[in-house]
């Protein structure tokens, strides 16, 4: 054994993640306080749970197999009206959210304009869609225009804002330059910004007329129309073949629409 | 970018004649399908209501305002309740994320056909809406906070695991190349080598899903997964609206601080 073997430190500890030892310790000893308390005011009835545990298990074996058969023509008007809906919903919420997201520009809007446009932004951003869902029923009566209107609320949220940060981040000589050739606001929007934003606001509404499917699938239950209100009377009807039969429906769609959004979202790029 | 001659000299457009064909062409097809989508959807809706939805909106409007302050004492354990199911919720889909993930990443998966299981559990869990299955679970739990934690756990997996294991294909090798050439075995190489590149992706990822979360149990007690979305269902049910307007209030002041804190978090680890 030579010397520089010897001096080789021989227990070498891993550095902790977190850096600061007061900040570390705080962090472990407040998130086990947090879940003691959490878990003791949950109030979870066990036993219920437990006598749940059997009923869970007839209640999964009760959705196989899934019934495609018995209620088909509910099922493909559940699916077109959601359907349909996304596609409404999405178009009509990109239609809204361009002037939006044009004022939530702070390099394109004044004041004033920027800071009501992202009041607008926020404040569709902050309610579920459910939420808007049960106003819009409250509002528009049951059946799929509620949802329509709930998702493209939805979508100013989402679209607008992107739209506004993707304006923001523009590179400005290519502005300046279109500015320099005594372009007006209109042909300075259409030339210098419209182009520089194009190609990823296209592959954001294909990604947002994904999320709009998703959700069309659930506004159902509060009664906004769509694929989400069959589900829920098969449910209520204790229908859990059909249940079975829709969730995989919904699922089949989700994983299409979700593969085709993502290549066309690679092709636009 | 075509210069088109004309008898006036060259004029300069921005599309060629055949590209401006094609693209009139698929705004004609984009059109159809909304006009055929549109048409679907106002057959099923009565006109009716919808003319007069702006009485309504006014009726409702004006029934909220003022919202019911003293209704407060009564929405803290509402409130507990939905930040619980949110964070147990987070902290269940992270613990079941991460061999997920491991098993999910192309460098880290054990085998093919675990990597596709994995795979398939994530997109399972990302399609099924957290309201869907809180609906299923209300079923086997009971209604209750137990059914909406899981809930909000089952939905997140996925999300958390996609993330995660999207980041662990996109670390550096040569770190882990270095673990093994002092004769790591595999596990320590996934210890030393790996994990410490993906934690603060790991951290990011958990703040980012919770703030995701709190915004998501709001709303789980309209299915009777418990939170304040159950105060929220029953204010309407029983058409008290200064009730709702409060627990409005509340779920938009929830929402903001948990963005808040979310950016913070993330802003400190990043």
């Amino acid at each position: 054994m030579s010397a520089a073997d010897t001096e080789l430190p021989s227990n070498w500890k891993k550095p902790p993640f977190i850096k600061s030892p007061l900040l570390r310790w705080s962090i472990i000893i407040g998130s086990a306080i947090y879940l003691a308390l959490a878990f003791g005011t949950m109030d979870v009835d066990w036993q219920r749970a437990a006598e749940g545990l059997p009923r869970g298990k007839r209640f999964i074996m009760a959705f196989f197999p899934p019934n495609f058969s018995d209620n088909l023509g509910v099922m493909w008007d559940g699916i077109f009206e959601s359907i349909w809906m996304a596609i409404i919903s999405t178009v009509a919420g990109i239609a809204l959210s361009i002037p939006i997201g044009l004022g939530a520009a702070k390099n394109l809007a004044p004041n004033w304009m920027y800071l009501t446009c992202r009041s607008i932004i926020g404040g569709s951003r902050t309610f579920p869609e459910i939420i808007l869902a049960i106003f819009a029923v409250k509002l528009f009566g049951f059946g799929p225009f509620a949802g329509f209107v709930a998702l493209s609320i939805g979508t100013i949220g989402f679209y607008a804002k992107l739209l506004a940060e993707d304006i923001e981040n523009i590179s400005p000589s290519q502005a300046e330059a279109v500015k320099a050739t005594g372009a007006g606001w209109w042909q300075w929007i259409n030339y210098a910004i419209q182009p520089q934003v194009m190609p990823r606001m296209i592959g954001l509404s294909v990604y947002r007329l994904d999320i709009n499917f998703r959700e069309s699938a659930v506004v159902g239950i509060v009664g906004g129309g769509g694929i989400g209100a069959t589900l829920n009377t098969a449910f209520e009807r204790y229908e859990f073949d059909t249940a079975a039969a829709i969730l995989l429906i919904i699922i089949g769609i989700v994983m299409v629409l979700e593969y085709t959004s993502g290549y066309l979202r690679k092709w636009v790029q | 970018m075509p210069l088109i001659d004309t008898p006036d000299g060259p004029v300069w457009k921005r599309r060629a004649t055949k590209e401006i064909l094609i693209r009139w062409f698929f705004w004609l097809i984009a059109v159809a399908i909304i006009a055929y989508a549109w048409k679907g959807i106002s057959d099923k809706t009565i006109w009716f209501f919808v003319q007069d939805a702006p009485r309504q909106a006014a009726d409702i409007g004006g029934r909220m305002i003022p919202p019911k302050f003293s209704y407060m004492s009564r929405l803290w354990v509402p409130i507990w309740d939905t930040l619980n199911i949110a964070t147990l919720g987070t902290v269940i889909a992270l613990v079941i994320a991460v061999p997920v993930a491991f098993a999910a990443a192309r460098n880290t998966t054990p085998h093919p056909i675990v990597r596709t299981i994995a795979i398939f559990i994530i997109v399972s869990s990302r399609s099924v809406n957290s309201l869907i299955w809180a609906l299923m679970l209300v079923f086997i739990f009971g209604p209750g906070v137990l059914a909406g934690t899981i809930a909000i756990g089952l939905r997140s997996v996925g999300f958390c695991a996609k993330l995660l294991y999207e980041g662990i294909e996109e670390i550096d090798h040569t770190q882990v190349e270095a673990i093994e050439a002092t004769g790591a075995s595999r596990a320590q190489q996934m210890v030393f080598g790996i994990v410490p590149q993906v934690l603060p992706t790991f951290a990011g990822i958990g703040v980012f899903r919770w703030d995701i979360n709190i915004r998501e149990s709001t709303i789980l007690g309209l299915v009777g997964a418990g939170g304040i979305g159950l105060e929220l269902n029953g204010s309407i049910n029983t058409l008290a609206w200064t009730q709702v307007s409060m627990i409005l209030l509340v779920i938009l002041s929830t929402v903001i601080v948990s963005e808040w804190v979310s950016a913070k978090v993330r802003g400190a680890i990043i």
